[in-house]
């Protein structure tokens, strides 16, 4: 089992352009760690140079604390997984997982003990002796990633490897390689452009953006506490709802914030958690809220809502996805910055209790569960101070 | 459903087929499977022109489909993409259609041994698959998945050129780093290992041909060949014809040099020469341009010294000297023509026209022997077609009897 750290980690190709630009992550012992982004984030170009097919142009990575910057593919112990290995009809499970333990020549028993154990790992050990021809798929699958076990790997890197496959299989196999790696322990980084993805099978998932790391947290933390407006917009289904508003001092310790034309008022708790919107009393914010952070009072009389115009309903069964017109500007995390729309009105998103009747055109009051809101700087699209 | 095709006038039976239909329920005429490992569905519609048709997923056959084409546009030695199909309905896999390659010999009868006759044919099988890797590497190309069923090879004089298939793994970089190549090399050695080592236990490799040596003989015979092309020579200032020799040596492994470069070092004594382009087919090439013909770089080796051969004969019979050109021409027509033509047509397509003259060529070498003196070539097709020809398998279309 092993560590894996990157110290300061660049990569700047000849023509200048930096597509990896001084990351700093650890993956611990044992941990699953995805790293995500949009096309062009680094996140390929990283996990190459941990595999050692792109070379590092600045800082260090070390595995179990040794530098290997100047170390090949075969001298670090990283089995990439990305690709199916073929299976060969001739040779038995046991001689198609051995394969790679007899070139060069491994002893016998010492290639006898080692498929054995990798055998009992994958739930294999009773069709050792069969042909890959009189086995299931998914049994077929396991043989391929005992040729990888085999090698005994510091560490498994798998890029994008369920990008191929139909939704309902990739599911599956995405299930798989959760529990698989679970049972094995072996320390993994995963490499996806699919938040969905990162937050379902991630120890941690590490956020990339143009070679830059934007955060790296657990699934629950980087969708309750993104430290930046683009994490907040990238993880999560639906995107977080992210509009202008304005901060304005109340009586004592309150502070209000305008959005739309309405006021919301973020008092005891919820006022101690944004503390840092008090540095911006006066001043306008981007304020984020998850399509789950708004509600439907219905005839209740409420404080504090935000009126919308229904657009669009969504009826998912569990829930309803109501997308609504509100009367503030959209504010989305660009390149370079924060972008706020001209318009003055923008959609947003609200999951709202499916026993909820609401139809296209209804104007509605949503509250807005305070506790749950997030507060970002127009110029740097940074998170307001949290507590 | 969306169908792209190129050359659609020479490939236009391609748009007949039932192009919405899963290709396991496919049922033309000429439909074969084609044996050996496959990740997906293969098949083979035989024909006038024969195709290979794959069955993946809708961006693998895309994907795949532009760098068949990148690779063919760069001279790299490949199967010919034809089309691709994309957008089946019900979320059908697509479908990559590639012309097969005519001529080339499956991995699985070549190293049977049964039928064919190649001497040396483990080390001929590394060189080839050392030499291609070599050149997708020069050309920025990883392959990710070097295997026996993964490559195709064909006849190329007393060689073998090894053309690759399957580039589902392969990406396309302005250079290649040392990482990539050495796990690409790592890659293919294992491979063709499990490959043959699959076949010896099916018992169907032939004796002789040692798995592991086999595969481990790859790395090195790559790494030399690696070196020749892209290694730095050092050498006194004045030992220029240092030049000359390293010339000749990559147009003996049939390479030229298109661009050098020559370094001074500091002191002025020593001259450090780095190749900084080079290209395949440097024979191939002088082939084509005197002749028109078009043949592997070994058989237009072969070619080129025969022509060498009766340039000196047409001078020793005029008195004067031939110009190469003209030398050319007559042999084409009163050497290579006439020796093909002798060939009964339904043997004559047995094999690529320069490998057949080749194998005339071979087979006169053993006449003469045999004779103790120089035998006519009239004498030694003959010969050929009687003791050689008539027993060799038709190699256009050859495929794996197993299936």
């Amino acid at each position: 089992m092993s560590t894996l750290r990157m110290r300061n980690l660049q990569k700047r190709y000849d023509n200048g352009f930096e597509a990896v630009a001084r990351l700093d992550l650890e993956i611990h012992d044992g941990e699953f760690l995805v790293l995500v982004g949009p096309p062009g984030s680094g996140k390929s170009t990283v996990l190459r140079m941990v595999a050692g097919l792109e070379d590092i142009t600045g800082g260090e990575l070390l595995i179990d604390d040794v530098v290997v910057n100047a170390k090949g593919p075969q001298q670090r112990d990283v089995a990439m997984v990305f690709q199916s290995y073929a299976l060969y009809p001739n040779m038995t499970v046991a001689d198609n997982i051995a394969l790679a333990m007899r070139l060069p020549d491994t002893d016998t028993v010492t290639i006898a003990a080692k498929v054995a154990e990798v055998a009992e790992l994958l739930a294999l050990t009773a069709v050792l002796a069969r042909k890959p021809g009189e086995l299931s798929g998914s049994q077929r699958q396991l043989v391929a990633m005992g040729r990888a076990l085999v090698r005994n790997p510091k560490l498994f890197l798998m890029d994008e490897p369920l990008s191929n496959l139909d939704a309902k299989l990739r599911l599956r196999t995405r299930a798989e390689i959760c529990k698989l790696q679970r049972r094995l322990g072996v320390t993994t980084m995963y490499v996806t452009h699919d938040p969905i993805e990162a937050m379902t099978m991630g120890d941690r998932v590490a956020v990339l953006r143009r070679g830059v790391l934007m955060q790296c947290a657990s699934p629950a933390d980087l969708y309750e506490a993104p430290d930046n407006l683009f994490v907040a917009q990238f993880i999560g289904s639906p995107t977080m709802n992210v509009v202008l508003g304005s901060v304005s001092a109340g009586d004592g310790d309150r502070l209000d914030l305008e959005v739309g034309g309405h006021t919301v008022s973020l008092t005891g708790a919820a006022g101690a958690r944004l503390h840092g919107l008090r540095s911006y009393t006066g001043r306008d914010i981007a304020v984020g809220l998850r399509a789950e952070a708004l509600r439907n009072p219905g005839t209740e009389a409420v404080d504090g809502a935000v009126g919308v115009v229904v657009d669009l309903v969504e009826t998912l069964g569990s829930e309803l996805l109501v997308h609504c017109t509100v009367a503030a500007p959209s504010v989305r995390a660009v390149d370079g910055g924060v972008e706020i729309s001209d318009q003055r009105e923008s959609s947003i998103v609200a999951s709202l209790d499916p026993r909820n009747q609401v139809a296209v055109g209804d104007r509605l009051r949503l509250t807005v569960d305070t506790l749950r809101m997030h507060a970002f700087d127009l110029e740097s699209g940074a998170a307001i101070g949290r507590q | 459903m969306r169908l792209q095709l190129v050359k659609a006038a020479e490939h236009g039976s391609v748009v007949n087929w039932p192009l919405d239909q899963p290709l396991s329920d496919w049922s033309i005429e000429g439909m074969q499977k084609v044996a050996g490992l496959h990740r997906h569905v293969v098949r083979m519609v035989e024909g006038e022109t024969s195709y290979v048709v794959k069955e993946l997923p809708d961006p693998l056959a895309e994907r795949e489909w532009r760098l068949l084409r990148e690779l063919a546009e760069a001279g790299l030695p490949t199967a010919e993409v034809v089309g691709v199909v994309t957008d089946r309905d019900d979320d059908a896999d697509g479908l990559l259609i590639t012309r097969h390659l005519d001529f080339s010999l499956p991995y699985r009868t070549l190293l049977s041994g049964r039928g064919l006759r190649i001497p040396y044919l483990g080390e001929r099988v590394l060189d080839a698959l050392a030499g291609l890797l070599v050149r997708l590497h020069l050309a920025g190309f990883y392959w990710g998945d070097c295997s026996l069923s993964n490559t195709l090879f064909r006849r190329d004089a007393s060689a073998l050129a090894a053309y690759i298939i399957d580039v589902e793994t392969g990406e396309r970089h302005e250079t290649l780093s040392v990482g990539q190549r050495q796990l690409d090399l790592q890659i293919a050695a294992e491979n063709v290992f499990g490959g043959l080592l699959d076949l010896q236990m099916g018992g169907l490799l032939a004796e002789g041909i040692d798995p592991v040596e086999t595969a481990l003989a790859i790395e090195q015979s790559y790494e030399r060949l690696w070196e020749e092309l892209t290694g730095v020579d050092e050498f006194n200032a004045d030992e220029t014809f240092r030049v000359d020799q390293r010339l000749r040596r990559l147009h003996d492994l049939g390479f030229d040099a298109a661009e050098l470069e020559l370094v001074t070092t500091v002191d002025g004594s020593r001259l450090r020469l780095v190749p900084r382009v080079v290209e395949h087919g440097f024979r191939a090439q002088r082939l084509r341009t005197l002749t028109g013909l078009e043949a592997g770089e070994n058989q237009s080796r072969r070619l080129l010294n025969d022509i060498s051969r009766y340039r000196a004969v047409l001078e020793q019979r005029g008195g004067r000297k031939v110009p190469e050109s003209v030398a050319a021409a007559r042999w084409l027509d009163e050497r290579f023509e006439s020796a093909l033509a002798a060939i009964p047509p339904e043997m004559a397509s047995k094999l690529e026209p320069a490998e057949l003259y080749h194998q005339v060529l071979e087979h006169r070498w053993f006449l003469s022997e045999r004779a103790g003196g120089d035998v006519g070539l009239d004498e030694t097709v003959a010969s050929y077609v009687a003791e050689v020809l008539s027993n060799a398998p038709a190699e256009q279309t050859l495929t794996s009897d197993e299936t």
